[in-house]
């Protein structure tokens, strides 16, 4: 498969470009749910809207009411979440909790799809379990009780926790904390009781909650997958998670690369526009060149998930770690190259910062995952 | 498909019976690769059946028409072929700038009597070519050259100096940028074509740091270049003073060899590799660095798919080459520091036989020739910032 989009896919990505460009929008989205200190972080009407456009069923098979597409065009509408900033549950409900789902029985595909097809609902996903991503170490509980699971323990940066209507959660059903075995995945209903919220605003204005299960009484439905088999569900929503994260930082890292290069060319110092001066140009262009590389690794992780190829989840890897780095090079440089404006805040390139901040975080940062490589390569 | 599958099962067989098994290791030094040419002499007699059972099957230059001493392979075929030759790890039969790069430019901008008869010579191995390009005060400012062809009438008198000419001194035949118009710096350049015996041609090696010398300094004293080897056989490629889109044309197809675009092999993480060959006891801190290469090796690997997938139907900006160039040296320079590191005091090693005769550090020191042979890092940058990002100029 070449590496670029089809036709139908770049008609995709004309509409998501201009659906985002339009609704999406930083002082409509972003700006205004910040500065009303909005308890979710995002809009409620701009995400039926999106069900309106079928973005919100993408991954979700059509025997369920979806659209049965792949990652790569979830990827185009993530690219251009991340170069508007929109405030949005698409990643962790679209793409993350739709991923488990896929897994889930008839009966739990039947209870929470056709709200998250329709705008409805909202998901989250809970995997951390303290400040760094370590999906290989689960300690949070789940014993059995009656026909049913007990759910005890404590997660952490579980994005859109507190508005999400349904929880996934990666718990322990035996063995010990490091073990591979021994996990299982639960839809947890927001009304469970034992579940509470802490629930923190982020440095990019997104909300995430630190989640404790005490005792959370959960029946025999709600497990996604195989009960102590949960790895592999796992792995599959983590490569989803991964490679989503990594096409919005994609969208992030060319929206601030895009607003920069703009600012060359019209800010003038000592009587000539900046762009003129080679230290600049030449900064510009080796971001450009590293944006571009980030971009084609993203695609071709898609590609490969989408395949079900052997290689797909060491090249996940590569792409949130690679994207990592050239997004994280394309906010430091926006700053920088606008001066003295770039640190206000009624000026656009900081907000890409925070959200670079926060979405590098997100799903293992470019240090986790470049061992992450190494280790999957045998070093 | 069909017909590809049946294409890939004969070109096995045909392998199987023609490429000896001496040719199927990788390749050691300089011996092992053979450049054909007026004096080439064979290594032995197996370099000599390989080259030979190539060349009457048109597989030194598989993808040129059958006329032109090609194999005719569409894309797909040609793609086969390659496939099934690193699969057994075949040597190149013939390694020519003839077919690397004087090919394409007579392929492209040739008249059809020239292309009979100097791309069949290519293909044969016959005339064995250098590329005079760069001179001492123009190295990637190519189009300042100062080497002069005053016109004759019906030949040119050549006067001048070139620098970095890849094996000139066993070189038969010079394709090279000659000005012949002082008044116009881009019109004014001609591509020529003339024999190295020419009376006024001298050359000289110049020894490297990896302590080869593959360039020379090659030297023009009154050399008589005649304007024609016969009828419809120009003594120049495209048009007189048009030379530079020839130029300009070839160094987009020297750029993308550089970059490794083209190459899977360049593109693989090495980690695993050097991590093994230092019997697993690597420093963390250089683990680390080893990831952080792979993460950045394999995501290029992607991008060098990503564009030759591109170029194929043309969605490529013309000025990606320029990027690709940057970005694939730079990256194998790095890639060559980590082998140095990891490799410690044997890496170090200048002359001894398990080194074979210091690969590595020579190897090392010739990716740093990477940035700035074809255009420099800084040059692709300038050209990057200009025609695809279009800042302004100063």
């Amino acid at each position: 498969m070449p590496l670029y989009h089809t036709d139908d896919q770049a008609m995709l990505a004309e509409t998501a470009q201009q659906f985002m460009g339009e609704e999406g929008a930083i002082a409509k989205q972003l700006r205004k749910w910040r500065d009303q200190g909005c308890k979710d972080g995002f809009g409620h009407d701009l995400w039926k809207q999106m069900a309106e456009m079928g973005f919100t069923g993408l991954l979700v098979p059509e025997t369920d009411g979806g659209l049965g597409m792949g990652h790569v065009e979830a990827g185009i509408v993530l690219e251009e979440i991340g170069r508007n900033l929109t405030p949005s549950p698409f990643l962790t409900s679209s793409v993350m909790a739709a991923t488990a789902l896929a897994s889930a029985s008839d009966e739990a595909r039947g209870r929470w799809l056709p709200g998250l097809v329709s705008g409805e609902s909202v998901f989250a996903v809970a995997i951390d379990e303290g400040a760094k991503h370590r999906p290989e170490r689960i300690a949070t509980r789940a014993e059995r009780s009656g026909n049913g699971f007990k759910l005890s323990g404590k997660k952490d940066f579980v994005v859109h926790g507190a508005s999400a209507d349904m929880i996934v959660v990666a718990a322990r059903t035996s063995g010990a904390d490091n073990d591979e075995g021994g996990v299982t995945l639960f839809a947890v209903p927001k009304d469970a009781a034992g579940l509470g919220h802490n629930s923190v605003r982020l440095v990019d204005s997104s909300m995430a909650s630190h989640l404790t299960l005490d005792g959370v009484e959960l029946d025999g439905d709600a497990v996604i997958g195989e009960v102590d088999g949960g790895r592999e569900v796992l792995g599959r929503v983590l490569d989803a998670g991964r490679v989503g994260a990594a096409a919005e930082g994609v969208g992030v890292a060319r929206g601030a690369m895009d607003r920069t290069v703009e600012y060359l060319k019209q800010r003038k110092q000592f009587g000539r526009l900046i762009g003129e001066f080679q230290a600049l140009q030449h900064r510009a262009a080796h971001l450009y060149s590293e944006v571009e590389i980030a971009r084609a690794v993203v695609i071709k992780a898609q590609q490969l998930l989408d395949a079900g190829a052997e290689n797909a989840s060491l090249m996940a890897s590569v792409a949130k770690a690679k994207v990592g780095k050239a997004a994280g090079l394309a906010v430091k440089e926006g700053v920088q190259m606008h001066g003295g404006i770039g640190m206000t805040d009624e000026y656009d390139i900081g907000l890409y910062m925070k959200r670079d901040r926060a979405l590098a975080e997100f799903m293992g940062d470019v240090y986790y995952h470049a061992d992450r490589v190494a280790r999957l390569s045998g070093y | 498909m069909a017909d590809l599958d049946a294409f890939r099962a004969e070109t096995r067989a045909w392998l199987e019976a023609n490429c000896p098994p001496e040719m199927r290791q990788p390749v050691r030094d300089d011996d092992d690769v053979y450049w054909g040419g007026r004096n080439a002499t064979f290594k032995n007699d197996a370099q000599r059946a390989w080259f030979e059972a190539c060349r009457d099957k048109g597989y030194t230059v598989p993808a040129w028409p059958k006329e032109y001493g090609g194999a005719g392979l569409t894309p797909p075929e040609a793609k086969v072929l390659r496939e099934e030759m690193a699969r057994i790890g075949a040597r190149p039969p013939l390694s020519s700038f003839g077919i690397w790069m004087l090919g394409p430019a007579l392929l492209h901008f040739g008249t059809e009597q020239q292309k009979l008869h100097f791309l069949n010579q290519i293909a044969r191995g016959e005339i064995r070519w250098c590329q005079g390009y760069s001179e001492p005060g123009s190295g990637s400012d190519l189009v300042s050259l100062q080497t002069f062809g005053e016109d004759k009438g019906d030949h040119w008198i050549v006067n001048g100096q070139k620098i970095w000419t890849s094996y000139a001194d066993k070189a038969d035949w010079i394709f090279c940028l000659v000005r012949t118009d002082k008044a116009n710096k881009y019109q004014g350049i001609t591509f020529m074509l003339f024999d190295m015996e020419s009376t006024g041609v001298a050359t000289k090696p110049i020894l490297l740091i990896s302590g080869n010398s593959p360039f020379c300094e090659t030297f023009f004293d009154d050399v008589k270049v005649p304007k024609s080897y016969g009828d419809g056989i120009p003594a120049y490629v495209g048009e007189i003073n048009r030379g530079w889109d020839v130029a300009k044309y070839l160094l987009g197809h020297e750029r993308e060899m550089i970059s490794g675009a083209d190459s899977s092999e360049r593109g693989a993480g090495i980690g695993a590799t050097l991590t093994r060959q230092a019997g697993g006891e690597l420093d963390p801190v250089l683990r680390a660095e080893l990831a952080m290469f792979d993460v950045d090796a394999l995501a290029f690997s992607a991008m060098g798919e990503k564009f030759l997938d591109e170029v194929k139907v043309g969605k490529a900006h013309p000025a990606y080459s320029n990027m690709m160039k940057y970005a694939g040296t730079e990256l194998n320079k790095r890639r060559h520091e980590l082998v140095m590191s990891a490799g410690g005091s044997t890496a170090l090693e200048w002359d001894s036989e398990e080194t074979r005769g210091g690969a590595a550090p020579r190897a090392w020191l010739r990716t740093k020739a990477n940035s700035i042979e074809g255009g420099t890092s800084e040059v692709m940058l300038n050209v990057v910032a200009k025609r695809i990002l279009e800042l302004p100029g100063a």
